[in-house]
């Protein structure tokens, strides 16, 4: 695939790719110096693409706001919980429509898809009335459930491609050497799909982690179950907004999905190929 | 299966007792409840938190809801269609509708091909700058959208941002207008969208056989000629679902919107289908309205599903 370029164009291209690649990471460069930099300098009309003083005043602004820690911890548990459960119950949905032939099959992966289309944002609505008849409103459950629910299509339609590319014979060579059902999917079928898993848990957690609609809409009076959006926007205000705060919290919540992300790159972009090639 | 069971049909007989024996059945073929029982959990989760509450909003789009029925002050009436044709009567409706699609389609556009674009050209560089621009890339794919919006507005803000510094243009602000609001809010929508497109692409592209490219290079094809003929075909499955994907997001775009232009603009010229909504209903108090603008939506994303099957039926893919 690497075809032979000449060395002027090959080289053209790749001061293109570096350019376009500064840009593409501009705004995260400005959202770290903006928060390290001092107040002065932030409202500053002649901004400087560097800082020689470089503070954590925001950054101590962010986390001496009341409860900040426990926001963080909000977010973090939300999220940790729908990456896991999502990951199970896709994986179990995943094997059965790609390992067994049965009634309706077709329907069901028809449904999966179009699940995947419904707007969640209009159905913050009825999730509304639901999660208020159902006493969860300000829980963090209001947030989990949902946000569990929402992820499974996408997930299921994911993994599918993982689970079919485990070869038939080696199913068959388990069950007659005599493994059953239930350990032939957790100790055989489970492993081999896990790079799946991880990659499909990246949007999961993406959606869940960023999620700021479900949050501002269910957890209502009860700011000790908020998440950090919340704790981001409580640094706009009407007259003059505190920019270093806001880029020193934006921070804050980027890092832990960069961390993600880092972590899982390799299996994603094999993932991603993986999906769409089955 | 079959194709094996002719292999040991057309073997030689050997003694009864090295017969091989009857395979032990494959659940493909006799599944019993057990694919239910592993779809159970997802299927009780999506039953109750996507059907029924689709099934609820198809509901209260029907009844007259405003703060009153929700407090139980006074019974919930049905309306008929009264809340659609007061939607349709609406021209804010129509302008918000249009905004939508223009919006949805001029990020769809931008995104696929910056994308693809980008994907190509990581295929022609060396590993350096090649994992520079991927890192970059998943950079502004991990920043979650309140984020991303927050620190874009900050980049284009009227006092204190630096583009208006570097392109010298004083203190303009960007979401007055309501053209410069939806420009700014595209550029934002396609940062954190390629990524995601340029990666699938890539790994696409690198997933076809090497041989088949350097036949076609050694035929004298020119490198435009290979992509046409070649790569692209061979893409089309990807570029399928890239699009789909692309298409279903964008036309959803909630966070952005709401947190760059404050809630829809100034007098709602911002606003798109979803955030429409969520105004009339959280804002207004008005939620049967607002699940009319919801299932407007559903049905419009309904429609690009129903499109999207036939194409990969037509492609010849098994479900």
């Amino acid at each position: 695939m690497r075809l032979p370029v000449r060395r002027p164009g090959r080289l053209a291209a790749e001061a293109a790719a570096l350019l376009i690649a500064a840009a593409v990471a501009f705004p995260l460069y400005w959202m770290v110096l903006s928060a390290l930099k001092p107040s002065g300098e932030i409202q500053s009309t002649h901004p400087r693409p560097w800082t020689l003083s470089p503070s954590l005043d925001s950054f101590r602004r962010v986390f001496q706001q009341q409860d900040f820690g426990r926001y963080f911890l909000n977010s973090l548990l939300v999220a940790g919980t729908v990456v896991v459960a999502s990951a199970l119950i896709a994986f179990l949905a995943a094997t059965a429509v790609t390992r067994f032939r049965f009634r309706f099959r077709t329907t069901l992966l028809i449904m999966f898809l179009v699940a995947q289309m419904v707007p969640v944002e209009a159905l913050t609505i009825p999730l509304f009335f639901l999660m208020r008849d159902f006493g969860q409103l300000n829980t963090l459950g209001s947030l989990i459930l949902p946000h569990l629910a929402f992820s499974l299509p996408f997930a299921i339609w994911m993994l599918r491609g993982f689970v079919r590319a485990v070869p038939e014979a080696l199913e068959e060579a388990a069950y007659i050497d005599g493994a059953s059902r239930t350990r032939f999917l957790w100790q055989i079928l489970f492993p081999l799909v896990l790079p799946g898993l991880v990659a499909t848990s990246v949007f999961s957690f993406i959606s869940t982690w960023n999620d700021f609609l479900f949050a501002k809409s269910f957890l209502i009076s009860d700011t000790s179950q908020s998440t950090l959006p919340m704790a981001l926007l409580v640094f706009f205000k009407p007259d003059e907004n505190d920019w270093g705060g806001i880029m020193a919290a934006s921070t804050v919540m980027t890092v832990p999905v960069l961390v993600f992300f880092v972590l899982v790159q390799r299996r994603l972009v094999s993932g991603l190929g993986g999906a769409v090639k089955d | 299966m079959t194709a094996n069971s002719t292999a040991y049909k057309a073997r030689p007989t050997p003694a009864p007792a090295t017969r091989p024996r009857r395979r032990p059945a494959s659940p493909a073929r006799r599944p019993g409840w057990t694919p239910w029982l592993y779809l159970l959990p997802a299927l009780v989760l999506l039953g109750g938190l996507l059907v029924y509450p689709i099934y609820q909003l198809g509901l209260i789009s029907f009844l007259e809801y405003t703060q009153a029925q929700v407090s139980g002050g006074e019974p919930a009436t049905f309306q008929g269609f009264g809340n659609y044709s007061a939607l349709f009567g609406d021209s804010q409706f129509w302008q918000v509708l249009s905004a939508t699609v223009v919006f949805a389609a001029a990020c769809v556009l931008a995104t696929l091909l910056v994308g693809c674009a980008l994907a190509v050209l990581l295929t022609r560089i060396r590993a350096v700058p090649r994992l520079a621009l991927m890192l970059a890339a998943l950079g502004a794919w991990a920043t979650p959208a309140i984020t991303g919006s927050t620190v874009w507005v900050f980049l284009f803000d009227a006092d204190f941002g630096p583009v208006n510094r570097v392109l010298g243009l004083g203190d303009h602000s960007w979401t007055y207008g309501r053209y410069s609001a939806f420009a700014l809010v595209l550029l934002e929508v396609l940062w954190c969208s390629f990524p995601f497109v340029m990666v699938t692409v890539y790994a696409g592209i690198r997933a076809i056989p090497t041989e088949v490219l350097e036949a076609a290079a050694l035929d004298g094809a020119s490198q435009w000629r290979i992509w046409r003929s070649v790569t692209a075909p061979m893409l089309r499955p990807i570029l399928t679902v890239v699009t789909i994907q692309s298409v279903i997001w964008d036309f959803k775009v909630f966070t952005q919107i709401y947190v760059m232009t404050n809630g829809g603009g100034i007098a709602g010229q911002n606003l798109v289908l979803n955030v429409y909504a969520y105004q009339k209903a959280f804002a207004s108090s008005q939620y049967g309205l607002g699940s009319a603008i919801g299932v407007v939506m559903l049905l419009i994303l309904l429609a690009v599903t129903l499109v999207y099957l036939r194409l990969v039926r037509r492609q010849g893919e098994e479900l």
